[in-house]
């Protein structure tokens, strides 16, 4: 007996990650899934924006990694609520995940809610977490050739953030390339280049931020 | 792409059938697209494990890559595009309009009467 489904496989986490998403839509939220390798700066990005937005922009952010909250303690000394999730052992958050989550922070009252993926440039990619927008990270010690080598990941980015500018000069690193190899499977994405560390490029960040909180 | 969260999700899904149908599985299809690939065999090894001593055992998987449709922009040609070989085919440019590329599906599966 043949039985035809055309059934989404995964299911489970999309089915959750459209609560996520409703809950996020009644409470006026947009939220963000940052996406990137490990150490490619998404922290020291979040912490800084929290610095400098205080006052403006209400934050609040859920860390994933698969151990440790030093994460969250950054975030929080940043000043701003933070969760940590730790995964044990997995490579990706899963929508289930921020659910729990966000029980344990004041997500309600905020206008922006990060959520930092563990750092993967394969997996989370292919989770939904509920977010409204994805923010890929790539920082200029990793090299140039990521975007060719992760195409799933730079495809399925709202905006991406080439991160560690500073260093620009002291790495075999083209930016004409990155962005040459981002428009083949990416036409939409805004790219932004900026350093957490000294500061140059944030404001185009914050002003994609604003215009998003906005829309 | 994640085989073993992938397989674990298929196998729930048969096995619900193979419960409701008193059942055993023979063969199933699934698809996948180009931005979000699976391992064959990767997929098949993790999947043949968690079916070990269930209805499922013995199965046969069959996964179909469903090719993405691109057109050039330039020249205006479509074809299927290659994630690990871009480049329009006829004029090699690298600005291109694609389709939708296709979802993660379970799309069919064979039961066998107990
Ligand atoms: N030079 C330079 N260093 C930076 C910049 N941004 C971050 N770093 C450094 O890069 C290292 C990693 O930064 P994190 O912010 O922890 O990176 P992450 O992506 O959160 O890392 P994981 O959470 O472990 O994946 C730290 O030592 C930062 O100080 C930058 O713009 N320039
Ligand atoms: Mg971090
Ligand atoms: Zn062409």
């Amino acid at each position: 007996m043949k039985i035809s489904l055309n059934k989404k496989i995964l299911d489970k986490n999309e089915e959750c990650a459209m609560q996520n998403s409703e809950f996020f839509a009644d409470n006026d939220i947009l939220c963000l899934n940052v996406i990137s390798s490990p150490g490619s700066g998404k922290t020291t990005i979040l912490s800084q924006t929290i610095r400098d937005l205080t006052g403006e922009i209400k934050i609040a952010v859920i860390e994933g990694d698969i151990r440790t909250d030093i994460d969250a303690k950054k975030i929080r000394a940043a000043g701003a609520s933070a969760v940590q999730i730790e995964t044990k052992g997995s490579c990706h958050l899963s929508a289930q995940q921020v659910t729990g989550a966000l029980m344990a922070i004041p997500a309600a009252g905020m206008d922006v809610i990060f959520i930092e993926n563990v750092g993967n440039l394969v997996c989370p990619s292919d989770f939904v977490l509920g977010e409204d927008l994805r923010v890929v990270v790539l920082s200029v010690p990793e090299g140039d050739d990521k975007p060719i080598k992760y195409p799933g990941t730079f495809a399925k980015a709202d905006v991406i953030l080439i991160n560690k500018i500073d260093l620009i000069d002291y790495i075999d690193f083209s930016l004409e390339r990155v962005i040459a190899d981002i428009r083949v499977v990416n036409d939409k994405a805004e790219i932004l280049q900026l350093s957490a560390t000294t500061g140059e490029g944030m404001e185009n960040w914050y002003n994609w931020l604003r215009s998003k909180i906005t829309q | 792409m994640h085989e073993t969260m992938v397989a674990q999700s298929i196998f729930e899904s048969i096995q619900q059938l193979t419960n409701e149908h008193n059942a055993r599985a023979v063969e199933a299809t699934i698809s996948c697209g180009q931005f979000n690939p699976i391992n064959d065999e990767v997929l098949n090894f993790a999947f043949d494990l968690i079916a070990k001593g269930t209805p499922c055992e013995g199965m046969k998987l069959n996964i179909k890559h469903i090719p993405l449709s691109a057109s050039c922009k330039q020249c205006g040609v479509r074809f299927d595009y290659d994630v690990y070989k871009p480049g329009c085919p006829d004029c090699n440019s690298m600005e291109f309009d694609f389709k939708e590329d296709a979802p993660l599906l379970l799309e069919e599966i064979e039961l066998e009467p107990n």
